[in-house]
């Protein structure tokens, strides 16, 4: 059983980026990188979303978006950060505002650098998570399985 | 006529499958329309499978009861019309099951949920005086208001229903758009991340929760086809090319329609069934219609 | 025939002792006996009776006529006084026009004195049933109720000895309605009525009380007249006074009846608060809940209805009928689209309550077998229902102190059972498989059996559609629930209260699951009696109908299973910290509380616009039954 990888949901949250990046995530639903071929929707819903991508670093201000939409989230989830603003704060990170890459705020699972992110990156990094979430799913399925024993 | 419970239980059995594989048509030609290559024609049975390998977690737990209900009373539904039951029952079954998705909505208690929940109330009240008139008009037509004696009043000449009322016909494709949630009427969800409600009804909805409704949701669409066919019972196959026709009219809609309004789709689905329902139910009345008078088949 | 009269004056003579009676603990454990006592002769009579077909019951007319002649002038001159003193000028003419010419009909009838005054067939029985019953229970709810009603009020003088009077009065007199072949005895039975139900709106006595009652009195007494129509023609045409009688009356086919029947048909319509008459019931809400409740479901506007459907032979396949059809359609329709743009629940009542009176009119006015079947289950189901959620909203609105359904949000947390019974209520009112769908299915099966009958399904299509919403969003409100819920208060809700609405709840169950005996033992033979035809919705459609009942029933076992639990996650406000009672960060550091309201499409299904539209239409219908029947005479 493995369907969790043949239909990851995503939900997209721009943190603090320049919007280059996001501009690469929309680009990856044209006809030209199709990421629906992997059964991947954009959802725009945490509740129904098993891929958390964000782009841009975290600041005061969205710190405690991010956190609700991640624990909004259904497990088993993972967290994508794209860009070079995701993955470390990139080149704010000296900012007053920005308190640094998304893992200072939940766990990331995997880091797709670029600025901006090429396209291409990104579904490769949307696929190296799906291994993640796979793994994910197993152990939880043995927690589960484990509790009802 | 066949044994009106082979019907029933073939439909429980096979819709979910009929239905996953026309949702994943629909994809499919959706993403060739986009000029995309689109998942896999499988997907749909993917996501659900999916959903039943997440977690469980809700808002409320009495949310996962409502959806329970809405999913048992759509399969009544189906299996009741295609058992060859009473046309009227079938209609008010299926009110029943969206009064349940609907409570599900208000019971999660979130803004974007409640909202949603509003408009597809709005939507089940738009709808329901097509539905009805549709039944009113098979009944004037044919005699009968059972499903299995519409069918065999066709096969034992008495033209295609169609023909009787081919206006109510065109009303009920028109309402199939908003049964079937595409754009422009899917104000209350959609398939496509373009939602200012987030998801509408099914916000709260996640993990086996969404789906069961999703579940619920190829029923559904297996019965409203079932629907249309009944327009061309009388010549079977007919019936499955004209229902293969308006499903893919319908994908085409849905991909050069933006949303509407909800006053639009009231105002438009009630003037339809006002002028359709009642043009075509009255020229029947007195007569004027027969089969042929449209010089079809 | 015991039992008829110990109906009829039983209640009367408790009224008088409650009237004298001051002490208010041992006058309600009366009262409560009193009701059960009725509830136990009604179930006798039901009992004894309904295998009997129709029992005539003769009684020497003579004293009895005059007394109530004698009484009819006393309250009218009562009427006149009240009239004068407020100044309500054209209520004082109406009583002495209405009373008088009903007088002067009495004395050119010439012939013999008839004696089948009273008598019983399975439809009065039906009604009987609904009266002695619901009303009964009524009356025990009130008893709670009313402690209550001072205790929040009082500002408003204690009068619960005459109001408890008025209450027995009012079920006397329709126990007198239903049971009466006379037509002048049903006429005094009528008024009486009408009398009560002025007296039990204005029971606050204030301004608008008064206004609201002597408005019900004035649209009350105007449709009298058709009463007084009918005498004045049945003496000109049949001065021996035979077609005096119900059943002769109707008997005679429409060709002599059908003037008589338009005109007590007229009386009906304003009884039964349809458009343009709609505007008294509205009003009547300013009263105590449990007179609303007695008002809508099972006395007053049924009386209106009883007579048109007893009427309904009359009307089948006439265009007069079907004139009559379209008053009733264009009300349910329209009074259906207005309750969608209210959020007082007693208002929401009140139009819903004149929306299902209509579809009932419309069925008699179509007058066919099927149809009378549609309408007399629709009179049963509405009335057990209707009861039940009225005496609910009375009970929420002193635990809540609002009667506003946006003020209901969540109340299942709050007082889980009561909103339960609420909830069966409400499904009995709109919802496959309950009570009232079974009706509207019969009923648009038989209209679709008439010429003219395409008309009446298009407006019931539509009006229902218009129903459907405004039940579900009610229904939704009700169970939109925070998480941390806000106490319990249901240890409030008296005895009375409690009992007495478990009792209704478990009568529209029961009801909703018995209603195929019903049909087979009463309603059937009743139709065979008349029609020569029964009526039904044929067994394999019933059989469905009741398994989906056990489905309804059945699910909720499914609860244990999903109350397992799992983990709980607030709701999304747009990526915001939420609370599970459903606060959110707001901007600027705010703790915001999420507000959710209805819609009400005030623009579209406003009030005043549907309901000046429905008062010309029906008006206009109600001018040309006028019109046919001028003509027909003249012709």
């Amino acid at each position: 059983m493995a369907n969790i990888t043949k239909s990851p949901w995503i939900i997209h949250y721009d943190g603090s980026s320049c919007n280059g990046c996001d501009i690469e995530v929309l680009a990856c639903l044209t006809p030209l990188y199709d990421i629906e071929r992997f059964g991947i929707i954009n959802t725009g819903n945490p509740k129904h979303a098993d891929i958390f991508l964000i782009t841009g670093g975290i600041n005061h201000q969205n710190v405690e978006i991010v956190k609700n939409t991640y624990e909004q989230m259904v497990d088993p989830k993972v967290v994508v950060a794209v860009g070079i603003c995701a993955t470390s704060g990139g080149v704010f990170r000296e900012c007053y505002n920005i308190m640094g890459g998304v893992d200072t705020v939940i766990p990331v699972d995997v880091y797709v650098p670029g600025c901006a992110v090429r396209p291409e990156a990104i579904i490769d990094g949307v696929v190296q998570a799906l291994g993640i979430l796979e793994k994910k799913r197993a152990k939880l399925a043995a927690e589960q399985g484990g509790a009802k024993k | 006529m066949i044994n009106p419970f082979i019907g029933a239980i073939l439909f429980v059995i096979f819709a979910p499958v009929l239905g996953g594989l026309v949702a994943g048509i629909d994809r499919k030609v959706t993403a060739h329309m986009q000029g995309r290559v689109g998942p896999p024609i499988l997907q749909p049975f993917y996501d659900i499978f999916k959903l039943f390998e997440k977690e469980s977690a809700v808002v409320r737990p009495e949310i996962n009861f409502y959806i329970f209900c809405y999913l048992v009373f759509l399969v009544i539904t189906g299996a009741i019309f295609f058992a060859g039951e009473d046309i009227l029952l079938v209609i008010f079954a299926l009110t029943l099951a969206h009064v349940f998705i609907v409570i599900a909505a208000y019971a999660s208690s979130s803004p974007y949920a409640h909202v949603g929940a509003e408009r597809e109330l709005l939507m089940m009240m738009a709808v329901e005086p097509m539905l009805i008139l549709a039944a009113a008009g098979m009944y004037v037509a044919t005699g009968s208001f059972f499903v299995g004696e519409i069918i065999d009043f066709q096969l034992g000449g008495g033209g295609l229903l169609v023909t009787w009322i081919p206006l109510l016909f065109i009303g009920v494709v028109y309402i199939l758009t908003i049964k079937l949630r595409k754009s422009p009427f899917d104000i209350s969800t959609s398939h496509h991340a373009h939602q200012e409600l987030v998801k509408g009804l099914t916000t709260e909805f996640s993990g086996p929760t969404l789906g069961m409704y999703e579940i619920a949701h190829l029923y559904e669409l297996v019965f409203l086809l079932g629907f249309v066919w009944l327009f061309f019972a009388g010549s079977p196959l007919l019936g499955i090319v004209v229902v293969a026709v308006v499903y893919f009219l319908e994908i085409l809609i849905d991909n050069t329609n933006t949303r509407a309004k909800w006053q639009f789709a009231l105002r438009s689905a009630w003037l339809a069934a006002l002028v359709l329902g009642v043009i075509n139910l009255v020229a029947l009345v007195l007569g004027i219609i027969q089969p042929g008078t449209l010089g079809v088949l | 025939m015991e039992l008829l009269l110990f109906l009829i004056l039983f209640p009367a003579l408790m009224g008088f002792i409650f009237l004298v009676f001051p002490n208010n603990k041992a006058r309600d454990a009366m009262v409560a006996l009193a009701a059960l006592v009725l509830i136990a002769a009604t179930v006798i009579l039901f009992i004894q009776n309904y295998s009997a077909g129709t029992v005539m019951y003769e009684i020497e007319p003579g004293a009895i006529s005059m007394a109530m002649m004698a009484l009819e002038v006393m309250l009218a001159l009562a009427v006149l006084y009240l009239a004068v003193k407020y100044r309500q000028w054209i209520v004082g003419a109406l009583a002495i026009i209405g009373t008088g010419v009903v007088l002067f009909a009495e004395t050119l009838f010439t012939g013999p004195e008839h004696m089948n005054n009273l008598f019983v067939d399975e439809f009065t029985l039906i009604m009987a049933m609904i009266i002695g019953v619901i009303g009964s229970i009524i009356c025990i709810f009130a008893t709670g109720y009313m402690r209550d009603y001072h205790h929040h009020h009082e500002e408003i003088k204690d009068k619960r000895q005459g109001f408890f009077f008025l209450l027995f009065i009012f079920l006397s007199a329709m126990f007198g309605v239903v049971f009466s072949n006379n037509m002048f005895w049903l006429y005094f039975f009528w008024e009486i009525t009408t009398l009560c139900s002025f007296l039990l709106i204005g029971y606050a006595w204030d301004e608008e009380a008064r206004k609201n009652a002597f408005w019900a009195l004035l649209l009350n007494l105007l449709g009298g007249l058709g009463f007084g129509g009918t005498f004045l023609y049945l003496a000109f045409t049949e001065p021996s006074g035979g077609l005096v009688m119900l059943d002769s009356l109707i008997a005679a086919g429409p060709a002599i009846a059908m003037i008589p029947a338009a005109l007590i048909g007229f009386a009906g319509l304003a009884k039964a608060a349809q458009m343009p008459f709609s505007s008294w019931l509205l009003g009547a809400m300013i009263a105590p809940t449990p007179v609303s409740a007695l008002l809508h479901s099972s006395t007053m506007v049924k009386a209106g209805v009883y007579v048109i459907v007893r009427f309904a032979p009359v009307y089948d396949a006439s265009f007069v009928g079907f004139l009559i059809a379209l008053v009733g359609g264009f009300t349910f329709l329209l009074a259906s689209g207005i309750a969608i743009s209210q959020s007082n629940a007693k208002r929401v009542l009140a139009w819903s309550t004149i929306a299902n009176l209509g579809l009932i009119v419309t069925c008699a006015g179509i007058g066919n077998a099927a149809a009378v079947w549609a309408a007399i289950l629709l009179i049963v189901f509405h009335a057990i229902a209707k009861s039940l959620l009225f005496l609910c909203t009375g009970t929420v609105e002193h635990r809540i102190g609002s009667r506003d359904i946006e003020d209901m949000g969540g109340l299942i947390s709050i007082l889980p059972r009561i909103t339960i019974m609420m909830i069966i209520g409400i499904a009995g009112m709109f919802l496959a498989p309950f009570g009232m769908l079974i009706s509207k299915w019969a009923a648009l099966r038989a209209f679709l059996e008439t010429p003219y009958g395409i008309f009446a399904v298009i407006l019931i299509a539509f009006g229902s559609a218009a129903t459907l919403f405004f039940w579900t969003k009610w229904m939704g409100r009700l169970l939109e629930v925070a998480w941390k819920p806000k106490p319990r208060r249901e240890g409030e809700v008296s005895k009375p209260e409690f009992y007495s609405l478990l009792g209704l709840a478990a009568g529209v169950v029961i009801i909703c699951l018995g209603f195929p005996l019903l049909s087979s033992a009463v309603v059937e033979p009743f139709l065979i009696g008349i029609y020569g035809i029964g009526a039904s919705l044929g067994e394999q459609n019933i059989a469905i109908m009741l398994m989906m009942m056990v489905v309804v029933f059945i699910l909720p076992v499914s609860l244990i299973f999903f109350r397992r639990d799992r983990r709980v996650i607030p709701h999304y406000v747009g990526g915001r910290a939420a609370t599970m009672d459903m606060q959110f960060a707001g901007s600027m550091g705010v703790q915001r509380k999420v507000e959710l309201s209805n819609y009400y499409f005030e623009g579209i299904f406003g009030e005043a616009k549907l309901g000046k539209a429905g008062n010309i239409l029906c008006t206009l219908f109600i001018v040309c039954i006028g019109v046919v029947l001028a003509m027909g005479v003249i012709a």
